[in-house]
């Protein structure tokens, strides 16, 4: 049996009332509900507070670029389909640098768990509007207000079919949990886009705004496109939670254990013939 | 020595099978045993426009493309027009009823008195020059039999009917046209390849087992071959959304394991850039194959140069070791493709190859590659007896162990920040010395294992040329063809990092050195000088988007010396 303790504890540069906090220990929570070891988990991350949480705990990891996460998630589990492969970003991670990167997981679909802090706020950088910041919200550097259109990471996901798409708060830990081991346990990409308020950045999406606001689906039909599609949708007054959409795609299957695999020098030389 | 090949240059619009031709009969003219070196040029469009497909071929080893014609087979108006200045004297025209040939020698092929229908026209072609070029009618026979046997039986019988007939046809026509030398020697066991394919399969020899790519010119063929080739000895691939993805995947796969390979032209290698650092921070092997188009941004897609090594050499943010390898022919894109691959994981960081268009098209015949001979590539550790295990210890020669996380409960961390032994990032600035140091010294151990140039000619001649990459042949002929001065080679198939003492001597003992470069600014003659002071005299440059040609070098001498 796996203990929690397995994952350590880690001292973080986090501020006092992160949401990554309660983030961090969901997911070590789930994993070892999981019965899953350190040694049997993989982490890729990019850049952003929320990209240093494989720090935070014991686990294989990468910690790559910004935006760069997914691609790094994606060749590891090609290269070793046996192992729990988990990408760890923030909202302009995945969805702003990395945004084509997301698309093409979702349509590739190989078996591995997307967890998006999102705190619809550049945190890193100290407080530029993000991919997910509402329309008009005043920053330093947009002091006429966010310009664009927020980005709904779960109505796209939807729209294109995911095979798992999930939104959870900080604030619900009980809820988080459950619901990062169902994406782990799915066979195929699974987002978790987590609602996470940034206590030192974001004075508009607080605690307080996600907690009023969120609540959790109950006798939601996961696999009712249609229903999925409103419930994606609804992100203002009432914001739900839970597993949003689900289906049975069939995951991406060109992969192997690469590491412990050889060419047969037959084979080979039967390619090299092959030019006579 | 004297010329004893002949050049062929089939000619026509993409789109009518110019190529198909090519290929067959440069397969066989290498079967007959005839030593033979192919030069293509496109155009970026699927139909239309003027293409060539050029065999050079002969008794003897053939190791430049030249310019002038012997055999010009038109498939359209346009390529009688376009190269009849480079005909020889006594050259031949092989085109079709609907060209106009007066005053040339020339062969008119009744194309629908041969074929039952124009899908046989490309056969009929290619029987004609067989038999024109005084080639036996069996080997092509063999050859198209084996080329369609998937397609059945009637598809064979009716290919083979119509190159018989074709060669029938040449055999009761008046042509005057001096037959080639019979080939020297019959050796079957020779491999007629191109230098893309010869990258592939050196990957491929050397273990590679993971390839992520964007599709760019010239260098899909690469990811083509690897993915036909590979796919049924385990490779694992994938064409990815962009460059950026192509590397960062490809990094992925490598720290869990797999031998990953990346291939890319100059402006999807501009993308990968990034990905190039975190492989040289977090100590990621990776091979990254760069097939060079003319730039800037789009240039000439299906053109060369070698205009992007200023951009390999400094490519990545920060300071990290690398190596770059310029094969100047096929063979050395199959050699130079494997040792990459091991000193990738020697020293884990990025290596990359560098080739162009020229010599991605160009087949040639070279002798079956021996993977007996090979040497072992270096392997990763799977576990590990020293607890804890740290990922960047500190080494006296700066290569830490490099184990793969997956096949032991040991941790395996990496990461992009500066980081310490256990990878955790710091912002401490001894230690920050400590490890930028530790994974710059690994270019003492790469110093060691640099190939050295080749040098072909007198070591005291009047004139050097330098070059690197595909210049070579060019090169080589050059120097093999002018009369009156004594003229040497130094060629690099390495272009980083460089070691003085494996050719300063040349230099210095060279009346005159000339780089001979495909790009506009010498870029490798500008870097030997940084690196070594050393100044060449004059440049001989091409950035045409065509290929360096003996003929262009000798002119090029010509105004020199």
């Amino acid at each position: 049996m796996v203990s929690i303790e397995q994952y350590g504890e880690f001292e973080t540069s986090w501020c006092p009332g992160c949401g990554n906090f309660s983030i961090v220990k969901s997911l070590k929570k789930a994993l070892t509900e999981l019965d899953l070891a350190p040694h049997e988990v993989m982490v890729s991350a990019g850049i952003g507070q929320a990209a240093k949480t494989p720090h935070y705990m014991n686990c294989h990891m990468f910690n790559g670029l910004h935006g760069r996460s997914l691609p790094v998630a994606q060749g590891m589990k090609m290269a070793n389909p046996e192992m729990t492969v988990i990408c760890e970003s923030g909202d302009g991670c995945s969805y702003g640098e990395g945004g084509n990167h997301f698309l093409a997981a979702i349509r590739r679909n190989l078996d591995i768990t997307l967890l998006v802090h999102n705190n619809q706020i550049y945190g890193l950088t100290k407080g530029q509007a993000s991919p997910t910041t509402v329309r008009g919200m005043v920053t330093k550097t947009q002091p006429d207000g966010a310009p664009s259109e927020g980005f709904n990471p779960i109505t796209v996901a939807v729209a294109m079919k995911a095979g798992f798409v999930a939104r959870a708060f900080s604030g619900e830990p009980d809820h988080l949990v459950e619901t990062i081991k169902a994406a782990v346990n799915h066979k195929g990409f699974s987002l978790v886009d987590i609602l996470q308020p940034c206590v030192s950045f974001n004075k508009v999406n607080t605690f307080a705004w996600y907690k009023e606001r969120s609540y959790i689906l109950e006798g939601h039909d996961t696999r009712d496109w249609c229903g999925a599609m409103e419930k994606a949708d609804e992100f203002d007054e009432k914001i739900p939670l839970g597993i949003i959409y689900q289906n049975g795609r069939q995951p991406f299957s060109n992969v192997g254990q690469l590491a412990t695999q050889s060419y047969n020098k037959d084979d080979l030389k039967a390619v090299l013939q092959s030019y006579r | 020595m004297s010329d004893t090949s002949i050049n062929i240059v089939i000619g026509g619009a993409a789109g009518q099978g110019l190529a198909t031709v090519g290929t067959l009969m440069a397969k066989a003219m290498t079967r007959a045993g005839y030593h033979i070196l192919v030069n293509q040029k496109y155009m970026s469009r699927v139909r239309g426009g003027h293409n060539t497909f050029t065999i050079r071929m002969g008794p003897d080893p053939v190791v430049s493309i030249t310019d002038d014609i012997d055999i010009l087979v038109a498939l359209d108006a346009e390529t009688l027009e376009l190269h009849k200045d480079d005909l020889r004297e006594d050259g031949l025209v092989i085109h079709g009823d609907d060209i106009d040939s007066a005053g040339f020698n020339a062969l008119r092929i009744p194309f629908k008195d041969l074929a039952s229908k124009p899908l046989f026209y490309n056969i009929v072609a290619l029987g004609v020059l067989g038999g024109a070029a005084c080639q036996d009618s069996a080997i092509f026979e063999t050859l198209l039999s084996e080329t369609f046997s998937k397609k059945g039986d009637a598809v064979v019988e009716a290919n083979v009917d119509v190159i018989r007939k074709s060669f029938e046809w040449v055999k009761e026509q008046k042509v005057s046209f001096s037959c080639i030398a019979s080939a020297k020697e019959s050796n079957t066991d020779r491999l007629m390849l191109n230098g893309n394919e010869a990258i592939a399969l050196g990957a491929l020899a050397a273990g590679c087992n993971f390839l992520s790519f964007y599709p760019m010119s010239p260098s899909t063929s690469v990811a083509d071959t690897l993915i036909t080739k590979g796919r049924g000895l385990g490779l694992k691939y994938e064409q990815v959304e962009d460059e950026i993805a192509a590397m960062n995947m490809a990094i992925g796969a490598s720290y869990a394991g797999a031998k990953s390979i990346v291939t890319t032209s100059g402006g999807g290698f501009a993308l990968m850039v990034e990905g190039i650092s975190l492989a040289g921070v977090s100590e990621t092997p990776i091979v990254t194959i760069i097939v060079q188009r003319p730039g800037p941004a789009t240039g000439m897609a299906t053109r060369t140069e070698q205009g992007d090594l200023n951009l390999v050499l400094y490519a990545g943010h920060g300071e990290f070791p690398r190596a770059i390898f310029a094969p100047g022919n096929v063979e050395e894109c199959f050699y130079l493709t494997h040792r990459a691959f091991d000193l990738a994981e020697e020293y884990q960081t990025p290596m990359f190859i560098l080739s162009d268009q020229f010599l991605a098209d160009s087949y040639a015949d070279v002798e079956m590659f021996d993977l007996d001979t090979l040497p072992e590539t270096t392997k990763p550790l799977l576990k590990t007896e020293s607890e804890p295990y740290k990922r960047y210890e500190l080494t006296e020669d700066g290569v830490s162990p490099r184990m793969i996380p997956g096949y032991s409960e040991t941790l395996v961390r990496a990461d992009s920040h500066e980081h310490d032994e256990m990878a955790a990032v710091t912002e401490d600035g001894a230690n920050r010395v400590l490890q930028n140091s530790k994974r710059l010294s690994k270019e003492s151990g790469l110093i060691q294992d640099v190939i050295g140039p080749d040098h072909y000619g007198e070591e005291k001649p009047d004139v050097l040329l330098m070059c690197w990459g595909t210049s070579l042949g060019a090169c080589l002929e050059a120097a093999d063809t002018y009369e009156g001065k004594s003229i040497a080679v130094l060629h690099f198939k390495q272009v980083y990092p460089l070691r003085e003492e494996q050719f300063m001597d040349y230099l210095e003992a060279a009346g005159e050195v000339v780089a001979v470069e495909g790009n506009a600014t010498g870029q490798f003659a500008k870097f030997v000088a940084q690196e070594t002071g050393f100044r060449v005299g004059s440049y001989i440059l091409r950035f045409d988007g065509r290929p360096l040609s003996p003929q262009y070098v000798l002119k090029g001498l010509n105004s020199i010396i």
